[in-house]
């Protein structure tokens, strides 16, 4: 019989099914064991004021480990992903080496399983990420991996792709494409445009975007495969993906929090801070990812939380690494910005998400009994300023630093643990 | 004016005083000694990651004949090989005792980055495509000298505009003085984004030639034949190259400038070339005292509120 631990007191709880009030009572079992008005357990964690939610689930994040463990380890980011109010996170394939067989897909598992967070694993699609054999889908597959992205890059060849996709559909899996058209962006290091252009800094057309968005939607329709589209940022992606759900296409598209809050004009300090893949586009753009977030065809919010160390942020501009944080600041983001109901908000963070991860049964889930204790909770109205020393990602480079922002979490409980108690990261 | 790092971010009155300044000190170089003491005990440091003979010479030169001290911080010979990032070189440039970094690098905007580590004063010598902006300063200079004023010229920029650092100075430097500028160049040595900047484009040379009051070559770089960008140089030299045929649709008077090095045969014909170069040659001599300016109102006394009538200190 599972004994209770603690109750989370006073808040409102949003989940998929409403808004309700009541407390939250967790058990030593990592389960919820009752929801309801004046709940008693040992330990209270003080709510007021706050909205009590399922765990965020985050669809794309940048861990750098194995290989790049100066910029950031699977630890700290998960440090990172419980201050954020993630349960869940998704690392991506492009560390050293690629995670492109069973065995990093073990070892990458193994070092998330102490982390404060739910640490799941994407797969290449092709082997080293390279672009030029398929990676061994089923074999991951086996082990649970669910989502394939050769992120970091697209995968250009159309016949291969074509292939990954025939092969995949037999599996149930979702092949995610990071969309760029490497001979139209190569070279490129930020939005071409009117900045690129006064900058003087070579940039890459929204083409390179939507040629591949373009593609794959053939492909899917010749494949019948279900394909996810990556951190969408031009306003032609939105539409065509907006086109392609209306005529009754299954595919998924992810925005990031800076594609719907940063502008290219952004770059005109030569901070690379800045430098992200995709770059950041528009105004017009950024609108069309708002727009798109707020009628469905973008179906939640990811961070391509991507950190890199200060020295190689501080190359110049056209050396430095694409990539910024994104984990700590995503729910300010999107609760200061975005012109959504609280609960469309917490809808795109957490169980969107987690439903196009499989993860919907842990994570994301409604908020009752016998349910995983994996929540979060935050106050939508206080207000704070993004500090890029205070993070707990072992990288600064949030290009929000300074920024004030509504919404901030207050604590996050990994099955039924307070891995975040009043903003402290506790393990 | 602490740096000078771009002529976009200038007023006109900001580049008509640094004009103004340099009148001053073309005469100082006109003088038999060409020096005065008006930067003693002041350091000025090249930092040039990327190959340059005349503006690291100009600059030296200015440095010079205002008594500044000069030290070369040359990349090659350096521990840049060695993998030291540009913030400790500079910083621990900086940690010598100077006051004035001239950066040439081939990234544009390390000079802005440059500025965010270093309290000495930064110009900018050339980043990247970007800006060159004291090659537009002696540009203009150079055609304030020949004809007055730049108000209501019409100056024709040609080539490869993309990726030209002085074509972006230039064209801010010389509408901000009120002269109307025509870019001419195929489409693929045009910025993406040409219809944002106060020009006007022609592919048509031979149309233009006869409306300027100068025409402005730019270099041709060999490696735009890799890119896709041209078929050929011979194909380029028989659209936009000035050649024999094309100079006899410049007006008499009209002016012919290159910020070099000139490829010969192929912007310009040799002869062409030849028959101008009083004005290419004006170029690099007012160079030097565009520099001396730009080091005085920036390292000077008083370089907050320079004064309109500037006292130039006497011989040394």
């Amino acid at each position: 019989m599972p004994q209770p631990t603690l109750v989370i007191k006073g808040g409102r709880l949003v989940d998929a099914t409403g808004v309700r009030s009541g407390d939250v009572v967790v058990g030593d079992d990592g389960s919820i064991l009752a929801v309801g008005p004046d709940l008693d357990a040992p330990e209270v964690l003080d709510a007021g004021g706050c909205v009590v939610s399922p765990g965020f689930v985050d669809v794309h994040t940048h861990l750098r480990e194995p290989g790049k463990e100066e910029a950031e380890t699977i630890e700290t980011g998960a440090r990172g992903a419980a201050a954020g109010g993630y349960t869940c996170i998704l690392a991506m394939p492009n560390t050293t080496p690629a995670i492109d067989s069973a065995a990093v897909v073990r070892e990458v598992l193994e070092l998330g399983r102490s982390a404060p967070c739910d640490v799941r694993t994407s797969g290449a699609i092709t082997v080293g990420r390279a672009g030029e054999q398929l990676a061994p889908i089923a074999e991951m597959a086996k082990l649970g991996v669910r989502f394939f992205t050769d992120d970091g890059t697209g995968v250009q060849d159309t016949r291969l792709m074509r292939r990954a996709m025939e092969y995949a559909s037999a599996l149930d899996v979702v092949l995610a494409q990071h969309c760029e058209d490497d001979a139209m962006a190569g070279g490129g290091h930020m939005h071409e445009g009117e900045w690129s252009s006064r900058l003087g800094i070579a940039g890459q057309p929204a083409e390179a975007e939507e040629l591949m968005v373009m593609r794959d939607i053939a492909l899917a329709r010749l494949t019948g495969a279900r394909i996810h589209f990556q951190h969408l940022s031009t306003e032609g992606s939105v539409a065509m993906v907006r086109a392609a759900k209306d005529g009754g296409m299954d595919l998924t598209c992810e925005a990031t929090t800076h594609h719907f809050t940063l502008t290219d004009e952004c770059c005109a300090t030569y901070d690379a801070v800045f430098k992200v893949n995709p770059p950041l586009r528009t105004a017009d753009d950024v609108a069309a990812v708002r727009a798109g977030l707020a009628d469905g065809t973008i179906d939640c919010i990811a961070t391509d939380h991507a950190p890199h160390t200060p020295d190689a942020k501080e190359q110049p501009f056209d050396e430095a690494p694409p990539g910024m944080l994104g984990l700590e600041t995503a729910l300010g983001l999107a609760l200061t910005e975005l012109d959504l109901d609280l609960e469309e908000v917490v809808a795109l963070l957490s169980w969107r998400p987690a439903q196009l991860l499989g993860v919907e049964d842990r994570h994301g889930g409604p908020i009752i009994e016998g349910r995983r204790a994996n929540l979060c909770v935050f106050d939508p109205e206080e207000e704070w300023t993004v500090d890029a020393d205070t993070m707990h990602s072992r990288s600064r480079n949030t290009p929000y630093a300074g920024r004030r922002l509504r919404g901030r979490v207050r604590h996050t409980l990994l099955e039924g643990e307070p891995v975040l108690r009043s903003g402290e990261v506790t393990r | 004016m602490t740096d000078l790092l771009s002529i976009s971010d200038l007023e006109r009155g900001d580049i008509e005083r640094l004009l103004d300044l340099t009148d001053h000190f073309a005469e100082v170089s006109a003088r038999p000694i060409p020096k005065v003491p008006a930067l003693r005990g002041k350091t000025v440091v090249s930092l040039f990651y990327e190959d340059s003979t005349r503006t690291r010479l100009s600059f030296e030169t200015a440095a010079k004949r205002l008594s500044a001290d000069t030290m070369n911080f040359s990349v090659s010979t350096s521990s840049v090989k060695k993998g030291e990032s540009l913030r400790d070189t500079a910083q621990t440039i900086e940690a010598m005792g100077i006051d004035c970094v001239v950066v040439r690098h081939k990234s544009s905007g390390v000079p802005w980055q440059l500025t965010r580590w270093v309290d000495a004063a930064v110009v900018n010598a050339g980043d990247g495509w970007h800006e060159h902006p004291t090659q537009a300063l002696l540009d203009c200079y150079t055609i304030r000298q020949q004809r007055g004023s730049l108000d209501g010229m019409h100056i024709a920029i040609v080539g490869d505009v993309k990726h030209s650092r002085v074509a972006r100075s230039d064209i801010w430097a010389f509408t901000k003085l009120g002269a109307t500028v025509t870019v001419v160049a195929p489409p693929t040595l045009l910025p993406p984004a040409i219809g944002t900047y106060p020009v006007r484009v022609s592919h048509d040379i031979d149309s233009v030639l006869p409306t300027v009051d100068a025409v402005y070559l730019l270099r041709m770089q060999r490696e735009r034949m890799t890119e896709a960008l041209l078929p050929s140089l011979r194909e380029y030299t028989a659209t936009y190259g000035l050649t024999r045929e094309r100079a006899r649709l410049l007006q008499d008077d009209a002016l012919v400038m290159h910020p070099g090095p000139i490829n010969r045969g192929v912007e310009v014909d040799p002869d062409v070339a030849d028959e101008v170069r009083s004005v290419i040659i004006d170029q690099v001599r007012n160079g030097v005292s565009v520099r001396m300016a730009v080091l005085f109102l920036l390292l000077g006394s008083g370089s907050e509120l320079l004064p309109p009538e500037v006292a130039v200190p006497e011989a040394v």
